[in-house]
């Protein structure tokens, strides 16, 4: 269903070598006349952490759905490097089903899609390791706490090993000390898996603490407005919390983001 | 390693709380059986009211013992075609709610024909059914009749309650219709398709008892209304009352077995289900 994203681009519009996701021209409209999104542009550079910022309701979500090819675009063009099979995406909410048993939520894409010689097992309990949940292979989703759902949530979007990881606000239902220690955890598997992120929300403090470079969004329609490369020293960790710089660039991209919403925004 | 250890929900004052809650229940029914029972008895000797009229409660206990064979192989019949109505309801609904889930064409062609089956009283279908068809099988039907719609609507529903962004998922892994449904619509649906059939095991029973009246004039009939019936005819009012009580205490039966089935079903994941086990 993402056959659209296939196609090749003409020579010179196309995406740099080395780009996960490019959007060209991407625009959004929903009936007739609300325009959601756009029109976007947008590289994804491999193994990048980027997060969209943006007001509620200001298209991001959409832009990530148009990515992962659960909403079409109206108009333009997206583009996947390895034609878009290798997604996992990670919803605000965990959208586990709550007749399976843990295990059994994590093995789902295997099981729908399954690829040549997996080993389902073996590839849920790696997966589960991961997130910390290897003895809740057999609990039922509501027997777990919130943050608890979202790790499940995001042991299903490992357990394919995709190149893409599109998460929707992932956190912004969990309390704060929760939020904390899952920012810690998502840093953690991106630097020992190194996929590309494409991480969306509206929390100036959870953009520029995770990722490497932040795209400040308008409110409705979407377009992009401001960039900024988070460039600090690696690995993070929770001193950056704490840090002059860590408030400089948050100062800096709360303004543009402040910006952004009294419709103020550099084009 | 993976030792499943995932803490119960349950506390242990929670449950011995709860475990005196249901034998509270049982006691005030049965007080209040007791006590119904004991007015009828009264009001039967005081009043001095003939047996023809009203028979005491000892009396249909006593014609229900006495009556025992008759009652017995009636209530078989009843039961049989209940059950034979009941199972062709839910195949009938499920299937039927599955074509429609696949095919809005079939559903828009077909789903006002139902409606029409449904909100016409049963009870005016009957005796035509039983022109046209041999009698046991135009009983049958007319359980049938009264039972499949509520099946139908409660799959469908079910079937179109599932969580969009999971219905996202599962085409973001390029599942098949036959995945979509097996892995996802249809346990979505179970609660709902459940709750159907609990419904439609009492209408069964409804639509066959409504079938042997209707049919009951006609003679050959042999089940538990055909029976009350008959006795009515012979103003045998007691063996009415003794037929009355085995057809109420099979409902009961009915919805107790249906019941038990949706929580067994259920027990590990529904909210239903759990709201009884805390």
């Amino acid at each position: 269903m993402i056959d659209y994203a296939i196609a090749s681009f003409p020579s010179g519009a196309g995406p740099r070598a080395g780009d996960a996701v490019s959007l060209k021209g991407v625009t959004k409209r929903y009936d007739r006349d609300v325009a959601a999104l756009g029109p976007v542009d947008f590289n994804v550079r491999k193994g990048d952490f980027v997060s969209l910022l943006g007001p509620s309701g200001c298209g991001k979500s959409t832009a990530l759905r148009i990515i992962a090819g659960l909403s079409e675009p109206t108009s333009g063009r997206v583009q996947l490097a390895g034609g878009g099979r290798s997604i996992g995406f990670v919803f605000q909410e965990p959208t586990l089903m709550p007749w399976a048993t843990v295990r059994d939520n994590v093995a789902l894409p295997l099981k729908l899609s399954r690829p040549r010689g997996a080993d389902i097992g073996a590839r849920v309990e790696v997966a589960l390791a991961r997130v910390g949940l290897a003895e809740f292979a057999a609990a039922y989703p509501r027997q777990l706490s919130g943050g608890m759902k979202m790790r499940v949530s995001l042991a299903r979007a490992l357990v394919t090993d995709p190149d893409v990881l599109l998460m929707d606000e992932p956190f912004a239902a969990l309390d704060e000390i929760t939020r904390f220690h899952l920012n810690n955890d998502l840093l953690a598997l991106w630097r020992g898996l190194r996929k590309t992120v494409i991480f969306v929300t509206h929390s100036v403090f959870e953009s520029v603490y995770l990722s490497r470079r932040v795209v400040v969004m308008t409110p409705r329609p979407g377009r992009i407005c401001a960039e900024y490369a988070i460039d600090t020293a690696e690995p993070r960790s929770e001193d950056f919390r704490t840090s002059a710089e860590y408030a400089a660039y948050c100062r800096e991209v709360s303004a543009a983001l402040s910006r952004a919403v009294a419709g103020r925004a550099p084009r | 390693m993976t030792s499943p250890s995932p803490p119960p929900p349950t506390g242990s004052e929670a449950s011995a709380r709860d475990s005196l809650a249901p034998a509270v229940r049982v006691l005030l029914s049965l007080a209040v059986l007791g006590a119904g029972v004991l007015a009828w008895d009264a009001l039967v000797r005081f009043k001095d009211i003939p047996p023809y009229v009203l028979p005491g409660p000892g009396l249909v206990a006593a014609t229900l013992v006495q009556d025992w064979p008759i009652l017995w192989r009636s209530l078989l019949t009843t039961l049989l075609t209940t059950m034979e109505g009941f199972i062709a309801a839910a195949i009938g609904g499920i299937a039927l709610a599955l074509l429609f889930n696949q095919s809005k064409w079939l559903e828009q062609a077909l789903l006002p024909y139902a409606i029409i089956l449904q909100v016409t009283p049963v009870i005016a279908i009957a005796p035509l059914l039983l022109i046209y068809l041999p009698q046991q099988t135009a009983v049958v039907v007319c359980a049938w009749i009264v039972a499949f719609f509520p099946v139908l609507s409660n799959t469908t529903l079910g079937l179109n309650s599932v969580d969009r962004n999971l219905a996202g998922l599962f085409r973001l892994y390029g599942a098949s219709r036959m995945q979509t449904l097996r892995y996802l619509k249809l346990p979505a649906a179970l609660p709902h398709i459940l709750g159907g059939l609990r419904i439609a095991g009492g209408l069964s029973l409804i639509g066959a008892v409504v079938a042997e009246i209707a049919a009951g004039s006609a003679g050959a009939g042999s089940g538990l209304a055909y029976r009350i019936a008959e006795s009515g005819y012979r103003l045998n009012i007691p063996r009415m009352f003794a037929a009355l009580l085995l057809l109420s205490m099979a409902g009961v039966a009915i919805y107790m077995c249906l019941a038990a089935v949706s929580h067994l079903m259920l027990r590990r994941w529904h909210e239903s289900a759990l709201g009884k086990e805390k």
